[in-house]
């Protein structure tokens, strides 16, 4: 057992892989979901520390790929201590009853030159909006196909940050959402 | 008697780093315990401004002082007072350098870089991490704290020199002809 433990990883890989034909599956290790917010005309950035992500891309069958996440929104990363109780509360992501944010695809689209967009539907503080991803695909030295992406989306949009807090002059009202994602080579 | 006086540039950048100085330890004393707001986000860039300024105020004063020396202290000053006078000053002097610095290196690790006046951003000294950040703000606040301890000092003595010893010394710094 002990022999065969560290086969075991790669071997599920592959067989995962096999099972395809694209990249299926997200290291959640390697990958991350990062955000730059305007504040006091200062970019601030954050990142979320937990969302899970379900992506099945095939290059050559596009009509059948699909990229899945969900966010916990309450794992925010930010600045301090005070900021990240803060945006939990209502007036923000309203964490007690909106959790998560969710991305839904409905179409990737190649652009050549291993650039692709993906529209799909954001859910966050429950309102819905399509919003497209555009990505770039690069292998990394492992042989990972290594997506990186950013969108812009408006906070206001979605309630984020209300009342006082809308004044864009203070927070911008938008968001630079930016996603790296590693899929695990295929095959 | 009649006692040169320092120039008055020297004392106009004295007396604008003396308001400065007070506005931006206040805010900093006020803005801390403010409950979370917009206004909170506009008086921490406010209080970083307000510190740069300073810091860049103190680096033009040293200059001029590099070139027009102090005017000289009055002959019958103690030793002991014209040593601890030179102590204090070097120690303003510093203490007005490292306490602006200190505090965007803590802007800096709290992940938050400073742009003076919301035009010119600073490079982040050090790189995010939470550890540093509360080492870094009992820095601050502790440089903050001595210097509020030698303002005093200056002040006190300034006021003994001009209502007890009546020798001209707060005279050299006051503004007007």
């Amino acid at each position: 057992m002990r022999l065969f433990g560290p086969f075991i990883p790669s071997l599920a890989m592959m067989l995962l892989a096999s099972s395809s034909a694209g990249a299926q599956g997200v290291l959640i290790d390697k990958s991350e979901i990062r955000f730059l917010s305007r504040q006091m005309g200062v970019n601030v950035e954050g990142r979320f520390r937990k969302w899970k992500a379900n992506v099945d891309f095939r290059p050559k069958d596009l009509a059948k790929s699909k990229a899945e996440l969900e966010i916990d929104l309450g794992s925010i990363d930010l600045a301090s201590e005070e900021s990240e109780t803060e945006i939990r509360r209502p007036r923000w992501f309203d964490t007690a009853k909106y959790p998560v944010a969710t991305f839904q695809s409905t179409g990737m689209k190649d652009l050549g030159g291993e650039r692709y967009e993906i529209a799909g539907t954001l859910t966050m503080k429950g309102t819905a909006r399509d919003e497209i991803i555009p990505i770039e695909i690069k292998k990394d030295a492992a042989g990972n196909s290594v997506a990186t992406g950013q969108f812009t989306i408006k906070r206001l949009e979605f309630k984020i940050g209300d009342g006082q807090w809308a004044d864009p002059s203070v927070v911008a009202d938008e968001v630079v959402v930016r996603v790296r994602m590693v899929l695990p080579r295929a095959g | 008697m009649m006692q040169a006086r320092y120039t008055s540039t020297a004392r106009a950048l004295h007396w604008l780093a003396t308001l400065l100085i007070f506005c931006g330890f206040g805010l900093g004393l006020f803005m801390t315990g403010l409950e979370f707001s917009p206004a909170k986000f506009r008086y921490y860039a406010w209080h970083k401004w307000i510190g740069i300024t300073v810091f860049l105020l103190t680096a033009a004063r040293l200059a001029w002082r590099a070139g027009h020396p102090a005017p000289p202290l009055p002959p019958a000053m103690p030793a002991w007072q014209v040593r601890a006078s030179r102590v204090s000053h070097a120690a303003l002097y510093a203490l007005m350098l490292a306490i602006p610095l200190s505090g965007w290196i803590y802007s800096s690790s709290t992940g938050v870089s400073v742009v003076y006046l919301g035009l010119v951003a600073l490079p982040d000294l050090v790189a995010k991490d939470r550890d540093t950040a509360k080492i870094l703000l009992i820095l601050h606040r502790t440089l903050n704290y001595t210097l509020a301890a030698v303002v005093s000092v200056h002040v006190a003595a300034a006021l003994k020199h001009h209502f007890v010893d009546r020798d001209g010394v707060l005279a050299r710094m006051l503004p007007g002809r």
